[in-house]
């Protein structure tokens, strides 16, 4: 049997919040002085503020991608967002040493206690900055770094300028942008040559405050042949007024080096999750997105894999699950840049009453390459009548050296499934879980195994109440 | 008090009365079968009774040991200890079969109390070598791809898994080849017994064959208009329905 730790991971275990005073506050709005204040604030490097004040710049001329998207994107009112809210700039070794209020959220997030069961090391941000970050002590003697980005800007400038963004632009797009002008908080990952992280490392985000904007900023570095596994959990309370979170994450995989990166996010129904992912894979090297997308008023995610060097493999494990009022609208870009590349991506949406799910992907193959491999897999999970599915796949082959597999399906659960469980004696929201267990089974199995036990009780209890 | 007691029952589906003052008493340990020809009403009497919200029940009631069921929902009255066998079960995509039971079963615990997977695993094999099932069957989608013979030696299964206090098969028979035929009523045979009352529901006299009734009803137009012992399942193999028809005008045009 199964010798997972009993983990918590309850739908409205988020929803409190402590209220906590802040020695530095931002304000409300975005314009020039926002980002001089984060600058100073954070004493960053003149070539950070220069940085930033060009993205500033690009976000304002950048117009909200509506031709496209979704229009909820225009009840983002910029003016009344908080950019910046912390108590300090140094994330505490110890959880003792980390504030009361703070401290009492995670506890109450049980993330001690996970860090204890079966990780490498954690770090957890409350708002805008990391409040906790420690590492087991082994690892740093093998030489990996595993510290918050102002951190590791200030004190890797070698390795940390070199990719930090590259992989993503500034002007990727608007969201992109945003966060490159006012970015604070997220991971800055090193793994040395060789090195093999056998736990994951995780990294919490939090957002405590009301009218906040979260834009934390993470980048992976994993060195010629080494291997690391990275997790990230979201939650926020539930507010009147709605949130903002829009990160950047870049992942470097070096040379036959092997990168996981896992989302569970959890975000209350108010967040706005616009953020902007993706993955350079040089030779022979692998970068996996296990993305997990529950909660939030519209989430906009589209992991990529760029792969750079021959024999790169690139794969994206997405689920999204979208309740009434909630707007999914994931999916994944695979950008195959030399021979011999392959990517995979399986995607299972379920979308629930009004709840609405979108896949768009993008494989892209151009003509000179050989042997390059591509499969797609997009399956949606209907409950009731009223929700909504669309997939935009957008497969882009040139040449004929190459090949492409691609498949999608819509399936309903139905009212005769339904009876037919609960003729069996379960109850009918327990009923609809295992439908959609069901559903989601085979692409769990390819999870780490806490994460999966996590994943499913948090699929039960958002299956909870849905039965109307 | 230890029956099943259908008093007055009326059934409509979006209605259409089909159940029209149905009773039936079935006393727990008995096997009572109910035969009529298609479209009398039989398949929805197994619905309505399971709680089905599509069949509405417009009157009478249903008493299962003493225990009105009628208003109830699908998942209390199976728990409270009614089981149907389905005519066309459903399949449920990822989710194995041995899973499928153990939420059943997980279901009738009381709050705090917890299934023990080895004791539930022991005796899941131990009724599936009953029942000449091949263990590697529990890792299977419930239903999923399987032959007509395959989902209802799952039925039989669940219920063996489940215990119900009465069981209503219904056209279990149906889509059998002779084996399978013989397979499932021996698994209904091994149940049968003073704690479990059954209700056969078949169009042929065939299952009947195998599993020997106590009692047999003839139902026509939502009623029962014959009851007998299983010599009456052989009177209609040889003599059809038709005698029925005409007994049912008769009785009609009399009253």
């Amino acid at each position: 049997m199964s010798t997972t730790p009993d983990l918590k991971f309850e739908r409205d275990v988020g929803n409190f919040h402590y209220d906590t005073s802040y020695e530095f506050d931002a304000g409300t709005g975005l314009n020039e002085k926002t980002v001089d204040y984060i600058s100073d604030v954070k004493g960053d490097p003149d070539w950070v503020r220069d940085f930033r004040k060009k993205a500033l710049k690009i976000f304002q001329d950048k117009p909200v991608p509506t031709h496209w998207a979704s229009r909820d994107l225009e009840n983002i009112d910029y003016d009344k967002i908080r950019y910046y809210l912390s108590k300090g700039q140094r994330a505490s070794r110890t959880w003792d040493e980390v504030p009361d209020d703070v401290k009492n959220t995670f506890e109450r997030l049980g993330i001690p206690e996970k860090e204890r069961a079966y990780l490498a090391g954690v770090e957890a941000q409350f708002d805008s900055e990391a409040s906790y970050s420690n590492m087991k002590e082994e690892l740093s003697k093998q030489g990996v770094i595993f510290v918050g980005s102002a951190e590791g800007l200030k004190e890797y400038p070698e390795i940390f300028r070199k990719w930090f963004g590259k992989v993503i632009p500034i002007g990727d797009n608007k969201f992109s942008a945003l966060n490159s002008a006012v970015f604070s908080g997220g991971s800055f990952i090193y793994v040395p040559p060789g090195v093999k992280v056998k736990q994951p490392l995780q990294a919490y985000f939090r957002i405590n405050a009301e009218n906040f904007g979260q834009f934390e900023r993470t980048l992976i570095i994993a060195d010629e042949g080494s291997e690391v596994t990275y997790m990230e959990g979201c939650t926020a309370p539930q507010f009147e007024t709605s949130t903002l979170h829009s990160a950047v994450v870049e992942l470097v995989a070096l040379k036959g080096a092997k990168l996981q990166y896992i989302t569970v996010q959890n975000w209350s129904a108010n967040v706005f999750n616009l953020v902007t992912k993706r993955g350079l894979a040089m030779d022979d090297a692998e970068i996996k997105w296990i993305d997990c997308n529950i909660g939030s008023r519209l989430t906009m995610k589209y992991p990529g894999v760029v792969m750079r060097g021959p024999g790169a493999r690139g794969e994206v494990l997405s689920i999204a699950l979208a309740h009434d009022g909630q707007h999914q609208d994931t999916g994944a870009k695979m950008i195959h840049a030399a021979d011999n590349t392959s990517s995979n991506i399986i995607s299972k949406s379920i979308s629930i009453g009004q709840g609405r799910s979108t896949y768009r992907g993008i494989v892209n193959m151009p003509r000179a390459l050989k042997s390059c491999k591509n499969n797609t897999e997009c399956d949606a999970l209907l409950i009731n009548t009223n929700s909504r599915t669309d997939t935009y796949p957008a497969i882009t082959v040139r040449g004929n050296q190459s090949t492409v597999q691609h498949e999608a399906s819509v399936s309903k659960v139905s009212a005769e499934q339904i009876f037919y469980m609960m003729q069996r004696g379960i109850p009918e929201d327990e009923a609809m879980s295992l439908a959609v267990n069901g559903f989601v089974n085979d692409l769990i199995r390819e999870f780490p195994m806490e994460y999966s036990v996590e994943l499913k009780r948090l699929i039960d209890l958002e299956m909870e109440g849905s039965v109307g | 008090m230890n029956k099943l007691e259908i008093k007055n029952l009326n059934v409509s589906i979006n209605d259409t009365p089909i159940l029209k003052d149905f009773s039936l008493t079935v006393p727990r340990g008995e096997v009572h079968a109910i035969m009529g020809p298609n479209g009398t009403g039989k398949s929805t009497l197994a619905k309505a009774l399971a709680g089905h919200e599509d069949y509405v029940i417009t009157g009478g009631e249903v008493f299962l040991d003493g225990e009105q069921i009628v208003g109830m929902e699908p998942d209390e009255i199976s728990r409270s200890g009614l089981f149907m066998a389905f005519q066309y079960p459903s399949e449920i995509a990822g989710v194995s079969i041995a899973n499928f039971i153990r939420a059943a079963r997980t279901a009738r615990l009381a709050d705090g109390e917890k299934l023990s997977a080895p004791d539930f695993y022991k005796e899941l094999y131990s009724r599936m070598d009953l029942l000449k099932i091949d263990r590697a069957f529990t890792s299977r989608s419930v239903n999923e791809g399987f032959s007509g013979g395959e989902k209802k030696r799952c039925e039989i299964l669940q219920m063996a898994m489940l215990a119900p206090k009465y069981a209503v098969l219904d056209e279990t028979d149906s889509g059998l080849d002779i084996d399978a035929l013989k397979i499932v009523a021996e698994g209904v045979n091994k149940m049968r017994g003073p704690d479990l009352g059954v209700l056969l529901i078949t169009h042929y006299q065939r299952l009947l064959n195998y599993i020997v009734p106590d009692r047999v009803h003839v139902m026509f137009d939502g009623q029962i208009v014959q009851s007998g012992g299983p010599e009456l399942a052989e009177k209609l193999e040889s003599e059809g329905y038709d005698w029925v028809r005409e007994a049912r005008a008769d009785k009609l045009v009399n009253a």
